[in-house]
């Protein structure tokens, strides 16, 4: 479901990196391990079409990102792709359902209320549905965040550092909340970290 | 969840940041509304009560005043003018003058002024009766439409004068003994005659007869006996030139046989210099009161339009700051899918949110401050204000508010569209 092959970047004027190439099922989980510096984020970025590689291929769903450009890219990515990030961020004006509305709104599904409702009572959140992100504790916004970036059943769904701010039980619980939701919508779930608590837990890893 | 709501939540979501460019562009807007509504119905009425007059003759003074006076009933007259020095004007044969109305002024009832006239003028004014009949005797009055409805006049009421003009509720007004009856009320006609009670020129020789004629309007009568004479309700009709030349009248509203000949242009200009009479020419006059109006309303169009760019400049400020803490929502809608152009529409729609806004509640602003003044001004001008009319041009306001909002979140727009998620969302590592 996720493919790279080739993969270099080059900053404009400064470090070059080149990538292991991945190759990744459906429903399977992947850490992408390295140090600081070690570039990364940059791969991340390069994965989900954010930046656009100076040589290689990505292919997602069996579509190559590089078609794909603009607005194209932008609604491929709303699709297909699901992002978590270190921090949980939202629109903070939009409740959380409203939240998970115009993710499917902007990804250019109908909405789908069923689907919202489900998904926020898997994730413990069906109480939380009516509150504004900024009202929910760190945790709960983490799942929230996890909530819609799994809202439209991505093929793959990306996960940057997601651990770092949590403790040692978060961490565990965020990690099986993250497996187990990808799962259930066959999604390929890659985990960007240097997060070591991780290893133990995920055996397939690639390192940089 | 489309666009449109969700760049709503974003403006209610902080309401007081909008709060101050919603505010400053319905005073922008509200104040433009205000003068083009003042000014489209100042000169609607000008026009109207100018009902095709081209002269007013009276006693020497002010041109202006004279014009005001006997066309829009606002001021004091210059002085009355005995009839016998005006007679040349009824004449049927007078080479220029093709027909006159005369005026006697200077009483009220409750603000409203009582005018002494011929029933011709309702012609002129192209006023009709609304029920009852014209006044023909003495002391018979109709009313204008406001003066009925304001007072609950009725045919058949009576009703005793002020002598002077007296607002209402003034303590030291002075009522004349004699009953005036209601004998017919007139359909409103947007002229003055809507505020004006009519009756004959005669009535106010019979109310005034223990005074003296010719002291002037606004002297303290406060020493004047006025009980213990007597008038004949039952006056016959009687045309005017019939009476004595010692009785006198305030003015004449003359119209020409031709406006544009020669002796008709030189007109005003005989009288004045070679009779003991003023002729005004009333579109002069006005047209000297609208200059005047002109120089004060361009010194209001700079305020407004210091108001305006200020408010503009409101907008682009509370958007443009509003950006550096929103660029992680801004960046995040791209990973949902939202390509650039929905992000620039994002930002646009909150800018023209605010003009709409504003631009709704400057109106209600003018036209709530008109309806205020429309209380006011009646007594005060004999200027009927319809405070909720709105105008054409409002409409077009509303496409300038448009292109203001849309000129003042432009900027922000682009530079939204622009978030990078790359850079907002991941750090770089």
């Amino acid at each position: 479901m996720l493919n790279s092959s080739d993969l270099s970047f080059q900053y404009p004027g400064g470090e070059s990196f080149s990538f292991p190439d991945l190759s990744c099922q459906a429903g399977e989980t992947r850490l992408l391990l390295g140090k600081s510096g070690s570039g990364k984020t940059t791969m991340l970025q390069l994965l989900a079409g954010l930046r656009r590689p100076a040589a290689g291929k990505v292919i997602i769903n069996g579509q190559l990102l590089s078609d794909l450009s603009g607005t194209a890219l932008d609604h491929f990515r709303g699709q297909h792709i699901g992002m978590i990030f270190q921090t949980a961020h939202f629109l903070q004006a939009l409740t959380v359902a409203e939240n998970l509305r115009i993710a499917q709104k902007l990804a250019g599904k109908p909405t789908n209320e069923e689907r919202i409702y489900e998904l926020l009572s898997q994730l413990d959140l069906s109480e939380k549905a009516r509150s504004l992100p900024g009202r929910l504790s760190v945790g709960q916004q983490q799942r929230a965040a996890i909530a819609r970036a799994l809202i439209n059943e991505p093929a793959v769904l990306f996960a940057d550092e997601p651990t770092s701010a949590l403790d040692d039980e978060n961490t565990q619980q965020v990690v099986n909340l993250l497996q187990e939701q990808a799962e259930r919508v066959g999604a390929t779930l890659l985990i960007v970290t240097h997060d070591n608590r991780l290893t133990s837990l995920i055996p397939q890893q690639t390192h940089l | 969840m489309n666009l449109v709501r969700l760049s709503w939540k974003n403006l209610t979501f902080k309401p007081l940041s909008a709060l101050l460019s919603i505010l400053l562009f319905a005073l922008s807007i509200g104040l433009i509304s205000l003068l083009l509504s003042l000014r489209k119905q100042a000169d609607e009425q000008f026009d109207n009560n100018l009902a095709g007059i081209n002269l007013v003759v009276g006693a020497k003074g002010s041109p202006l005043e004279l014009t005001l006076n006997s066309m829009y009933h606002v001021g004091y007259a210059t002085g009355n003018v005995p009839l016998g020095k005006i007679k040349a004007f009824f004449n049927p044969k007078h080479p220029i003058v093709e027909d006159v109305v005369p005026l006697s002024v200077g009483d009220s009832y409750k603000g409203y002024r009582i005018v002494g006239t011929i029933p011709k003028i309702l012609d002129w004014y192209g006023t009709k009766m609304a029920e009852g009949e014209i006044w023909q005797h003495d002391f018979e009055v109709v009313i204008g439409e406001e003066v009925a409805r304001v007072n609950g006049l009725k045919l058949g009421s009576t009703f005793k004068s002020n002598h002077g003009i007296i607002d209402e509720g003034d303590e030291n007004n002075i009522e004349h003994d004699d009953d005036f009856t209601v004998v017919g009320i007139l359909a409103p006609s947007s002229t003055v005659l809507d505020a004006l009670v009519l009756t004959t020129n005669q009535t106010y020789w019979h109310s005034h007869e223990s005074h003296d004629d010719a002291a002037g309007e606004g002297d303290d009568h406060a020493g004047h006996d006025h009980a213990g004479h007597q008038h004949t309700e039952d006056h016959a009709p009687t045309s005017l030139m019939d009476e004595d030349p010692e009785k006198e009248i305030t003015s004449l509203l003359v119209k020409y046989r031709n406006a544009s000949s020669f002796q008709a242009l030189n007109f005003p200009r005989n009288i004045n210099e070679n009779t003991e009479l003023l002729a005004a020419n009333p579109a002069y006059e006005i047209s000297e009161v609208r200059r005047q109006f002109d120089s004060g309303q361009r010194i209001l169009s700079i305020l407004v339009l210091a108001i305006t760019i200020v408010s503009a400049l409101s907008i682009f400020i509370a958007l443009f700051s509003s950006l550096r803490e929103r660029r992680y929502e801004l960046a995040l809608m791209r990973t949902m899918g939202a390509g650039r152009g929905k992000l620039f529409l994002l930002i646009i729609l909150e800018g023209l949110m605010v003009a709409v806004i504003g631009y709704l509640l400057g109106l209600l602003l003018s036209h709530g401050i008109l309806s205020l003044m429309a209380a006011n001004i009646t007594d005060d001008f004999r200027y009927s204000l319809s405070p909720w009319r709105f105008l054409p041009e409002e409409i077009w306001l509303l496409a300038a508010a448009l292109f203001i909002g849309f000129l003042a979140a432009v900027i922000p727009a682009i530079q939204a569209s622009r978030t990078d998620i790359a850079e907002t969302l991941t750090g770089t590592g």
